[in-house]
């Protein structure tokens, strides 16, 4: 299993991937805002959307996972 | 008035509470929980809390901040920028309670805030508009025919967009098939529709601002120019005034064109009228600013008045207190928004202030939002206070403002004060020579 991590605390704007999708490394799976700017998160890694830790609206800390992979 | 409830926060806030005092009006400030310790809420006459850090759940609260404008009996409720400030409803409700909005006609902020609106009433009343859609458009294939017949580059907006948010500059149709999607789902995320339109690019190009003044008696006048262009993220850096680039030609041109906008819609209290210009000082209407913007102290320095105080002047009914010939210019003005970023990355740097300090001298003006020892949360914008700095001449401005930066104490977090010393030492920028592409072609930041 491999965690995509949040990298600041922010509140999700979007999440652009689904259970079951393959993801790819480098590509944009959530969409942050902090302080009024978009922040995209990628995958560091290429695998399959397991789980999904978050919904839009979320409020995330630094450190929190919000994908898993596969 | 007597008493001014401030639907806002950080420097904004202080900023009004400021002229309230020295006008004698007593202030009610509103805060979220993750403000309450914040200089706004200490320099208020009185504060309440309304609600969590979330937007949506304290300074959108229309309902809760009008409870307690009624509460506190206040006369007048002063919308600052952002949040509520461009919001029809929020303006008739405080209307409709009986309260002061501190800011134009609900109508006219409705009819402004859109931008397809806006660009046919400005058409319609002989303003040069950019070459661009006439309408919204929800799907691709139309939104591909309209940037093909204009030509490659576009810019990808969103009708009730601004503040640099939901815009997307295309280089050719693969590009702005990439973008499509993704404009419209900001568009509908963060102004509730997801209509967007397209625009032709202007390379090159300036951002060009007219501060315009109405009241109640039919009088409009201007305040002069500001040039904007120096933005990051299509979000503006440091605004100056007058234009380096502008010629007097140019400039009477522009305050013209800009009072013709503001009458065509009736205008009354502080708005901006903002062009974009290309090489050859053609200029052309991008939207209108119902409300005070960031920049306006860098009018004040030049022009030696107090915007904020217009602003409660000609909402309690009074004349503009100066006409346009009164009105003089002097000196120039540069103000830079500082940020809590990374420097480099320009990522966002939440966190505590551990120590705020500047040397204050002649002038030197800086609005602050927070002090030594304040937490700057991931909740609101960045900007951590505005530092303004006047000369008698554009090359003074530039002298003192290294200064002030070089004597800048700000620690315990992260700020773009890195990107000033840049700017202000760039050959290019000292010669007023730069557009809105300055600091990606510079390599300041990254495009």
């Amino acid at each position: 299993m491999k965690e995509i991590i949040s990298s600041m605390a922010g509140t999700v704007l979007n999440v652009m991937v689904e259970a079951g999708d393959e993801v790819t490394a480098g590509q944009e799976v959530c969409m942050l805002e902090s302080m009024k700017m978009e922040i995209p998160v990628e995958s560091q890694d290429a695998g399959k959307v397991v789980d999904i830790k978050v919904n839009i609206g979320d409020f995330v800390n630094e450190g929190d996972v919000l994908v898993v992979l596969e | 008035m007597q008493k001014i409830l401030i639907a806002n926060r950080g420097e904004i806030a202080l900023r009004i509470i400021n002229t309230c005092h020295e006008m004698g009006i007593e202030t009610v400030a509103v805060y979220s929980e993750a403000d309450k310790d914040s200089l706004f809420v200490k320099k208020a006459t009185y504060a309440f809390c309304i609600g969590e850090a979330p937007v949506n759940k304290s300074y959108l609260k229309t309902d809760v901040i009008l409870e307690i404008a009624k509460k506190e009996a206040v006369d007048g409720i002063h919308p600052g920028y952002g949040f509520n400030s461009e919001n029809a409803d929020f303006a008739r409700a405080v209307k409709k309670a009986g309260i002061i909005f501190i800011g134009p006609d609900p109508e006219t902020i409705e009819l402004m805030g859109d931008k397809i609106v806006s660009r046919r009433t400005m058409m319609a009343a002989g303003v040069p508009v950019v070459p661009g859609s006439e309408d919204g458009t929800s799907t691709i294939e139309e939104a591909s025919k309209l940037a093909e017949s204009m030509g490659y580059p576009v810019m990808l907006k969103a009708s009730g967009g601004g503040g640099g948010i939901g815009m997307v500059r295309c280089e050719n149709e693969q590009a702005l098939a990439k973008s499509f999607e993704s404009t419209k789902a900001r568009a509908k995320a963060y102004f509730g529709s997801d209509e967007v339109f397209v625009e032709k690019y202007i390379e090159n190009a300036r951002h060009v601002e007219v501060q315009i003044f109405g009241d109640h008696h039919g009088q409009i006048v201007h305040l002069f120019e500001r040039d904007c262009s120096i933005q990051r993220r299509h979000q503006k850096v440091v605004e100056e005034s007058p234009s380096p680039f502008l010629s007097e030609n140019g400039k009477r041109k522009m305050y013209d064109t800009a009072l013709q906008a503001a009458a065509a819609v009736n205008y009354k209290n502080a708005g901006t009228i903002e062009f974009i210009v290309d090489e050859k000082e053609n200029f052309y209407f991008l939207e209108m600013n119902t409300r005070l913007q960031v920049e306006h102290p860098v009018t004040e320095q030049i022009t030696g008045l107090d915007l904020v105080k217009w602003q409660i002047l000609v909402a309690q009914d009074e004349k503009l207190p100066l006409l346009q010939t009164d009105i003089k210019s002097s000196g120039h003005s540069i103000e830079f928004r500082l940020y809590a970023e990374d420097p480099i990355s320009f990522l966002p740097s939440p966190g505590k202030i551990e120590l705020f300090e500047w040397n204050s001298f002649h002038g030197v003006r800086v609005d602050p939002g927070y002090e030594s020892g304040s937490i700057v949360t991931p909740f609101y914008d960045p900007m951590i206070a505005k530092c303004i700095i006047h000369g008698e001449t554009r090359n003074d401005a530039i002298v003192k403002a290294s200064e002030f930066f070089n004597e800048l104490k700000i620690e315990g977090i992260k700020t773009n004060a890195p990107l000033f010393y840049e700017i202000l030492k760039d050959p290019e920028f000292q010669k007023g020579n730069y557009s809105t592409s300055f600091l990606t072609q510079k390599s300041f930041i990254a495009d």
